[in-house]
């Protein structure tokens, strides 16, 4: 498979990941704020900024937004076209994406993502948004799982789906990890929490279904929601499809998928990488994570899936973009244009 | 459709028939779940300089163009002498160059082409073919006769949307096909596959063939990663691709991978930056010398543009008379060239009745509509003559035919094009079928989409009715 194809794909479907988290996210914060009343600016803000923090663009929202404010935090999580991150924007990078390897992907594929791109670009996905932010998350949402299942039930599950695995999983990981990480002030830096208000178990709850978790929690833990036991849920839990480990597993699987190499050997430093994270959360405890403090355990979780993705990167991708040199190809691109059908310079 | 009275033509009449049945609401519905179906599948083409929404879909029309069994016999007849002939033109003026030694084209004319290769003169191409894909455009005239406009012989691009307006018609009107009785085109893209193939370096028992495409920037974008998938091929970029003791490999996440034919979709100036544009990123540096050493073939192949030069348009019916000893099947529009001198009096002296083309562009660059020009327009078109009369030929304005058409209450005529597409491998195939370009502005001539123009499905029947 060509490197290019390689790496589109793995941004294809890390891109629709991150879309479908991002809403999530976004999603749950607009109902917290329905529990809770009576906010100042300040309080505001104290809600909001960590939604920015949890989707790692702190520094891109400050440049563009002076304050905190729902309005400004969910435009830019949401339609920013200046924040890459921003959900409409991941969409359209996964239809480039998708654009580009249009001959790998199955035409069911590629015509859903198509349509949900032109849906976010439609003045229509706006009317939506206004009238209900609830309908359009529940779009992004059903859209993304669509895709999610369309893949599953249509791709050849060959080399390039274990790409597509890689990515979806390593997405996952990592924002299942910083939506975890959103009430972390709340926490004591190191050492088990002890018993928490009504109102930080709202708090935790939202959580859990930022991340589709609250029906599986329940059915474990019971209504008592703790965030010891939610950190141990969506860290540790082998069998939740979204937990970080779950995802470690499945990256894990994907890289050797790809290389053809056994558990418990490697072959590069993604694979090491990978099985050394995999190992550590298989044999861990929460009381291990919250003894170090969870903030700074997610912390250093985020710098290993930054590390496995680097390292796949260098593995698999980097051979076609060493070719590039310092010249920009896309004006070549332009250059070479041979005008739409009947214009001039078609031939 | 219609003859000069209003009746329907006789291979028209089933169809009217058929059409007559659906009720119009129903008929503009379909044309509306046309449009969406191709904009939701992506069946779009770039527009540059715009930024958003910077994809558009290619205007399709739901009343196919028809032709009759005959009628296509004797095109792909004379297509196939044209071809024919082209081919071994470029085979001599690349080796003995005959043609010129016995005076029947100037050879200032071949030798000053903007497209001649004269770095390919005395290199053999794998099994004597130049132009493995052609897109001819035709026309008709006031008296229904058939004319070649100009032959493209370099990258012609369209015939996805061909194969795309034949699956929509299909699904818009299914029980047509069946009792008209319409030539299926789907088999283009193992056509094509199949030449490729042919024409692999000797030895290579299966051969790797892989499709360059410029990128996803690109306005044909659509149609390269089309064609790929229908041929089960990949599609790669110039970065994808490297050189290395000539020859030539695609970087593939398991290490080097050698390609032995490539049909590129980038024209010659940018394949290879060692050997004609430097400035350019597109192509593989090293390319050309492996393609000189026989370790990968391209189609088509280098230099051909030469062929689709607008001045040597001119020369074809001598060509064909001279490698084949026929007559054109197809002719030519009578086409004067500004060279010479007489023509060039006469072209001068009128301006405003002619259309003029530049030699070497394409697709309505560097061109004059004299009857519809201003004053300045004119103007400038003499200098330019007067001062590149080489690159410069004219046709008197031809009233392209016209074909009923879905408007916005009801039909009217529109005038319309056809390029059918030619594959040259080991035999020469032409899909019974070809790109039927409308000019979708009431008295337009202009099939160009900018300007309203969209295309139609072509029907070639069975039979004659």
């Amino acid at each position: 498979m060509l490197s290019r194809v390689a790496n589109s794909l793995y941004w294809m479907s890390r891109y629709i990941e991150r879309a479908d988290n991002t809403a999530r996210l976004v999603e749950t914060s607009l109902q917290l704020l329905l529990d809770i009343r009576n906010l100042d600016d300040q309080h505001l803000a104290k809600q909001w900024l960590p939604i920015v923090q949890a989707a790692g663009d702190e520094e891109a929202f400050s440049k563009l937004h002076p304050k905190a404010t729902g309005a400004a935090v969910t435009e830019f999580l949401v339609f920013q076209a200046q924040n890459p991150n921003s959900i409409v924007q991941c969409i359209c990078q996964a239809r480039e994406n998708a654009r580009m390897v249009r001959d790998q992907i199955t035409i069911e594929l590629w015509e859903e993502l198509n349509r949900l791109y032109l849906f976010v670009i439609s003045p229509e996905a706006r009317q939506t948004w206004k009238q209900s932010p609830s309908d359009f998350f529940s779009e992004i949402k059903a859209a993304s799982m669509h895709l999610t299942g369309i893949a599953y039930a249509t791709l050849l599950q060959n080399e390039g789906w274990w790409f597509t695995q890689a990515g979806r999983f390593l997405e996952r990981a990592d924002k299942t990890s910083r939506i975890l990480d959103v009430r972390h002030q709340s926490l004591p830096a190191a050492g088990v929490p002890g018993a928490i208000s009504q109102r930080e178990a709202l708090e935790w709850s939202a959580i859990l279904r930022s991340c589709s978790a609250g029906d599986a929690y329940k059915s474990i833990y019971g209504a008592d929601v703790h965030p010891v036991r939610v950190a141990e849920f969506l860290v540790l839990s082998e069998d939740f499809p979204r937990s970080v480990r779950f995802c470690a597993a499945q990256v894990n699987t994907a890289l050797r998928k790809i290389s053809g190499v056994p558990d418990g050997r490697f072959v590069n430093d993604a694979e090491r990488h990978a099985g050394r994270l995999l190992a550590e959360l298989q044999f861990g405890t929460v009381e291990e994570i919250f003894e170090r403090g969870l903030h700074a355990f997610l912390d250093d979780l985020q710098i290993q899936f930054n590390r496995i993705g680097e390292a796949l990167f260098e593995a698999y991708f980097f051979l076609s973009f060493a070719a590039l040199g310092e010249t920009d190809f896309v004006q070549q691109e332009e250059q070479q244009q041979q005008g739409a059908p009947g214009e001039p310079g078609w031939n | 459709m219609l003859d000069g009275a209003g009746a329907t033509r006789p291979h028209y009449q089933k169809f009217r028939g058929l059409l007559e049945e659906i009720p119009p609401d129903d008929f503009r519905q379909r044309r509306h779940s046309v449009d969406l179906a191709f904009l939701r599948q992506g069946i779009t083409f770039n527009v540059y300089g715009n930024e958003k929404g910077a994809e558009k879909i290619f205007p399709f029309d739901l009343i196919p163009r028809i032709i009759p069994a005959g009628d296509w016999e004797f095109l792909e007849r004379g297509l196939t002498q044209r071809i024919t002939a082209l081919n071994l033109f470029l085979h001599d003026i690349y080796h003995e160059q005959k043609i010129l030694k016995d005076g029947v084209i100037p050879p200032y004319y071949v030798l000053s082409g903007k497209h001649f290769r004269r770095e390919f003169v005395n290199f053999k191409v794998p099994r004597d073919i130049y132009i493995h894909i052609c897109g001819t455009d035709l026309i008709r005239g006031s008296k229904g006769e058939w004319m070649v406009l100009e032959d493209n012989g370099r990258c012609p691009s369209g015939v996805s949307y061909l194969l795309e307006n034949r699956r929509a018609m299909k699904r818009s009107f299914p029980g047509m096909f069946e009792s008209i009785g319409v030539q299926p085109v789907e088999h283009y893209p193992q056509e094509l596959l199949k030449m490729l193939q042919y024409i692999a370096p000797g030895g290579v028992a299966d051969p790797t063939v892989v499709l360059l495409t410029p990128g996803a920037c690109n306005s044909a974008y659509f149609e390269h990663t089309y064609l790929a998938r229908q041929m089960g091929i990949e599609i790669v970029e110039g970065r994808d691709l490297m050189v290395k003791d000539d020859n030539v490999f695609m970087r593939t996440t398991k290490g080097l991978k050698q390609v032995h034919v490539i049909y590129r979709r980038i024209d010659d100036d940018f394949l290879d930056p060692t050997v004609f544009r430097r400035d350019s990123a597109l192509g593989v540096p090293g390319l050309i010398r492996a393609f000189r050493q026989g370790n990968v073939s391209l189609a088509n192949s280098i230099g051909t543009g030469i062929a689709d030069d607008k001045v040597m348009y001119y020369f074809v019916p001598r060509i064909i008379k001279y490698y084949l000893d026929q007559d054109p099947l197809i002719p030519n529009v009578p086409t004067w060239l500004a060279s010479e001198e007489a023509d060039r009096k006469y072209i001068l002296e009128n301006l405003e009745n002619l259309v003029v083309k530049a030699a070497n562009e394409s697709g309505g660059y560097g061109m004059l509509m004299g009857p519809k020009a201003g004053a300045a327009e004119i103007a400038k078109f003499r200098e330019l003559i007067a001062a590149d009369p080489r690159n410069y030929i004219a046709q008197p304005m031809i009233l392209l035919s016209q074909h009923p058409t879905q408007v916005a209450d009801g039909f009217e005529g529109r005038h319309i094009d056809l390029r059918p597409y030619i594959v040259y491998g080991e035999k020469i195939t032409i899909v019974p079928s070809g790109l039927t370009r409308v000019a979708l502005r009431k008295g337009s001539l202009v099939v160009n989409s900018s300007q309203g123009g969209g295309s139609k499905d072509t029907w070639v029947l069975y039979g004659d009715q």
